[in-house]
């Protein structure tokens, strides 16, 4: 290996270079920027020196979250590079005697580790011919192409070497690569995983999330721990959390290799993720292991009947300054490839530990999903990531996850944090429990399968109980631990760790010794789950030790529906062929996607006007006449002021809105006459109806959910003098000031506008349900009927 | 016994069996509760691994079946010696002769491909210096 890293030259490479023409054109210019920032001076100052000071609006921009995030110049020698690297090695294969004796520019007696173990196990020697003379180009599109089988794809890609298919892979779009996607992600139905976790090990709060995160709908559920110690306690509170709200979700732990194993062999979990591989020789044995060493764990999960998965993803080998000068993707194609020679089932990439490294050099994101795809060329399980915060920016982070939301993958994020950022021991992931009604709402909006759905906080609550319950009733039973009412109390309602009393320090520690040294197996949690009564939970973890003798969860792409159906390579294959195939929501699972917390019923408005219903009686006194006296003001009221409509949008009564209008009015000594206008619910209308009864000529027009606005009877009907058009911001004192200058203008005074406070709060998307729904109500009491005078009195 | 397909779950209940040959139809919570299965009546046969690797290989992953069958060789381990060989296999931790009689370990006992696996990991450690 030493060999192979005095190969790469530190040197910049020549621009000459082909491979370079991409990477350089951001080239000097992005690295003297980046340096720039480095050094704190600013952009200005660098680039153009005679300016001295920073606008105001790059000022403002530099306090923006996104300024938090460091970005780097591409350089290939230290691997910083996402697509083609200069050291990337040409795509070659050569076979003699059905024996691979050259792979990728290297001869066989050159081979390191990765490579010899690809060469012997990873290359479908028979298509290898074929699959190395396709184009790049033409099997790029190939991948693209809706119409070409997803089997065929694979079948060629078993044949290809790891620079084939980043070559191949580095010519998609984003788009193209999503499109590739959906078609070539091994399971038709996508799925997701959580993190559960929390800062102290709690295991009680550990059982009560897993609860709650299988009640949401996630199907694998990860915990591991801050302190190693405290391992098995944990996977033991999640293997009966992770069975109480419905049945089949798989639960992992994850720490070191021989640990992780251990608990498998137990039974404590269902299935392993955190088995790692990386993409260089050096960076491998760093971390302690060798192809073999990981294909040999590979089948002692295999021999327990755990289903497994291997972990790689782009930024590791770089992190660890041993990247050989190569592209991220093609390290990740060479990692995927190991991966797939080892006979794992599927992988979790797209960044992972390393994904703010990826995300630090240009194209990383482009990279990071055209590492996930090639999980998918390889017939792989492929669980994408998403499960490291990726930017300081909303935007930006939100930007990473969303477009494989779009595409489907097997696992949408190989680790959503179902608990609050705070208590995830992986660090934050890319979203989080404070993100959930995002997620949800973001589903809603698109359509696609996010894995996830609302629940009622009544079921939540229930199942958290029953999960805190139980895991207190087998720690108790087993002899493991004690707890207090308070302590499930405290779980049950929780959101974070924060909100429970804290636990003796040793407590998960010394459960977790008792777990090991008793030789604890699932088996004694089925007995002690039914000798406590909790007979369901005991059925469903012994369902999922009698999985394991049957071994359905070992083929590619297994998971366990709420129904134990089992969702694979082989039940459920990807069949996307275009538009109308494919996966499809089914009516029942959308009418569970459109129920989010923030949908706003025509009940719920019911009971929102209902509380301010009677706040004030309008009595119709005949029809409207024209006035005489000029010191009137006329307030024209829409078809439902005061009549079904009781509140307004900024949340004053109807009745206060209507008392600060006349009110102000009276301030400049005129007179008001109340007229309601049944004709229209435009305000213009209503307002230039009122203008031309009033012997002033100058009237308030009054929409029910609080627009208004000053008009006079000379303008035309859509024109006004002033004009409250955004109801929610209209303040109590705004609507006095408005009836005071009708009032002045009623004496042929120009009084100065008013304004609305200025404020950038997004109101359509908070007003515009109600806004619909009050228009409606409006609509329907319009009446082909003339104008009525009216006389109002305030109940009190 | 009838032709078993995948899924298992659904017609092999009866069928398919574990390390003990214990039915998994007979696993039931009454045996838990009565203390009548012991550890090994809950492991995985290494029939069953075959069978789910011929079904791997019909899917087109022979990797994968390759993965499986080796797993059906070591089902006849106990987990210690599991948890020992894999150490072994950790770079720099066992000499050539050492590896060497890991495969002929494995072999002696039926492991045939996990021994192969063994030996050509011993290859490639003694030409990348990765040995003890």
């Amino acid at each position: 290996m030493a060999a192979a890293r005095s190969g790469v030259s530190r040197q910049q490479p020549s621009d000459s270079s082909p491979r370079r023409s991409r990477a350089s054109l951001g080239g000097a210019t992005s690295r003297e920027v980046a340096g720039a920032w480095r050094e704190g001076g600013s952009w200005g100052k660098r680039l153009f020196p005679q300016r001295e000071e920073a606008s105001a609006r790059s000022a403002f921009l530099a306090t923006r979250p996104i300024s938090r995030d460091n970005l780097v110049p591409e350089d290939p020698a230290l691997g910083l590079v996402a697509f083609s690297s200069p050291f990337d090695p040409e795509p070659s294969l050569r076979i003699e005697d059905g024996r691979v004796v050259e792979l990728d520019g290297k001869p066989e007696s050159d081979f390191d580790l990765l490579d010899e173990f690809i060469a012997r196990r990873g290359i479908e020697v028979a298509v290898a011919e074929e699959a190395m003379q396709l184009a790049p180009v033409e099997f790029a599109r190939r991948i693209v192409d809706p119409g070409v089988p997803r089997k065929e794809i694979t079948r060629l890609a078993a044949g290809m070497t790891p620079a084939k298919i980043a070559a191949t892979l580095s010519l998609l779009t984003p788009v193209e690569i999503l499109q590739a996607m959906q078609k070539l992600r091994v399971r038709r139905t996508p799925s997701i995983q959580a993190h559960v976790t929390n800062r102290v090990d709690h295991p009680l709060l550990i059982a009560a999330d897993a609860a709650a995160a299988v009640a949401l709908g996630f199907r694998e559920l990860e915990t591991t721990v801050p302190v190693l110690r405290d391992a098995p306690a944990n996977a033991l509170a999640l293997l009966i959390g992770g069975q109480v709200a419905a049945a089949g979700a798989l639960t992992q732990c994850s720490v070191e290799e021989r640990t992780e194993l251990e608990l498998g062999m137990r039974g404590l979990t269902t299935y392993a993720e955190t088995v790692s591989v990386y993409g260089t020789e050096q960076i491998f044995v760093d971390g302690d292991d060798t192809p073999w060493s990981k294909a040999f764990l590979a089948s002692c999960y295999a021999s327990r009947g755990l289903k497994m998965r291997f972990t790689s993803g782009s930024g590791a080998e770089v992190l660890m300054g041993a990247s050989e000068g190569k592209s991220m993707l093609y390290l990740e194609a060479r990692c995927i490839a190991v991966t797939r020679a080892a006979g794992a089932q599927g992988v979790q990439n797209g960044g992972i530990d390393g994904v703010n490294v990826t995300a630090s050099v240009p194209d990383g994101m482009r990279e990071v999903i055209a590492e996930n795809l090639c999980v998918m060329l390889h017939d792989l399980e492929s669980c994408t990531g998403n499960d490291t915060l990726m930017s300081a920016s909303d935007i930006r982070r939100t930007a990473h996850t969303f477009p494989l939301l779009l595409a489907g993958t097997d696992f949408l994020f190989s680790g959503f944090g179902s608990i609050p950022a705070y208590d995830n021991a992986f660090g934050p992931s890319n979203m989080n429990a404070e993100d959930l009604d995002d997620y949800l709402v973001i589903q809603r909006d698109w359509g696609f399968e996010g894995g996830l759905r609302w629940r009622e906080d009544a079921e939540l609550l229930a199942v958290r109980r029953r999960a805190a319950d139980a895991c207190r009733a087998v720690f108790e039973e087993l002899g493991l631990a004690e707890f207090t009412d308070d302590d499930v109390d405290a779980c049950v309602r929780a959101h974070g760790s924060l909100d429970v009393p804290l636990l003796a320090p040793d407590l998960p520690g010394t459960a977790s010794e008792r777990i090991m040294d008793r030789g604890l197996t699932a088996v004694d949690v089925v007995r002690a789950l039914a000798e406590r009564g909790y007979d369901v939970e005991a059925e469903r973890v012994l369902e999922m030790i009698r999985q394991r003798l049957l071994g359905d969860v070992l083929q590619t792409s297994a998971i366990l529906d709420e129904e134990l159906n089992v969702l694979s390579s082989l039940t459920d294959p990807n069949d996307y062929a275009g538009p109308g195939t494919g996966y499809r929501m089914s009516p029942e699972r959308r009418s569970e996607v459109v129920r989010v917390r923030q949908v706003w019923s025509a009940a719920d408005l019911a009971a929102e006007q209902a509380r301010s219903e009677g706040c004030i009686v309008l009595r119709e006194t005949g029809p409207a006449a024209a006035g005489e006296r000029p010191d009137e003001v006329v307030v024209g009221l829409s078809p439902a002021f005061g009549r079904e409509i009781w509140a307004a949008l900024n949340g004053m009564t109807v009745a206060e809105v209507l008392r600060q209008v006349l009110a102000g009015i009276e301030e400049e000594g005129l007179e008001s006459r109340l007229l309601r206008v049944s004709r229209s619910i435009d305000l213009g209308s209503i307002g230039s109806t009122a203008a031309r009864l009033s012997g002033s000529g100058v009237s308030v027009g009054l929409q029910a959910k609080g627009t208004a606005l000053i008009h006079r009877a000379d303008l035309p009907p859509l024109a006004n003098l002033e004009l409250f058009s955004i109801a929610p911001r209209v303040t109590a004192e705004l609507y006095r000031g408005l009836g005071r200058n009708a009032a002045r203008y009623a004496r042929g005074l120009a009084p100065e506008p008013l304004l609305l406070p200025e404020s950038s709060e997004p109101l359509g998307p908070r007003y515009h349900a109600r806004v619909v729904q009050l228009v409606a109500i409006e609509r329907r009491l319009v009446e082909n009927a003339p104008p009525v005078e009216l006389e109002a009195t305030w109940p009190s | 016994m009838a032709e078993l397909t995948y899924p298992l779950a659904a017609g092999g209940r009866r069928h398919v069996r574990s390390a003990t040959g214990t039915p998994v139809a007979e696993i039931t919570l009454d045996a838990v509760v009565s203390g009548g299965l012991g550890a090994r009546d809950v492991a995985i046969a290494a029939e069953t691994l075959l069978l789910q690797a011929d079904f791997a290989e019909g899917g087109g992953n022979p990797q994968l079946a390759e993965n499986l069958r080796r797993g059906a060789e070591l089902v006849a381990f106990g987990d210690d010696d599991l948890l020992r060989f894999y150490e072994m296999l950790r770079p720099g931790r066992s000499s050539a002769e050492e590896l060497d009689s890991l495969a002929a370990t494995l072999a002696q006992r039926g492991a045939v491909r996990c021994a192969a696996l063994v030996r050509e990991a011993r290859a490639a450690y003694v030409r990348r210096g990765l040995i003890a």
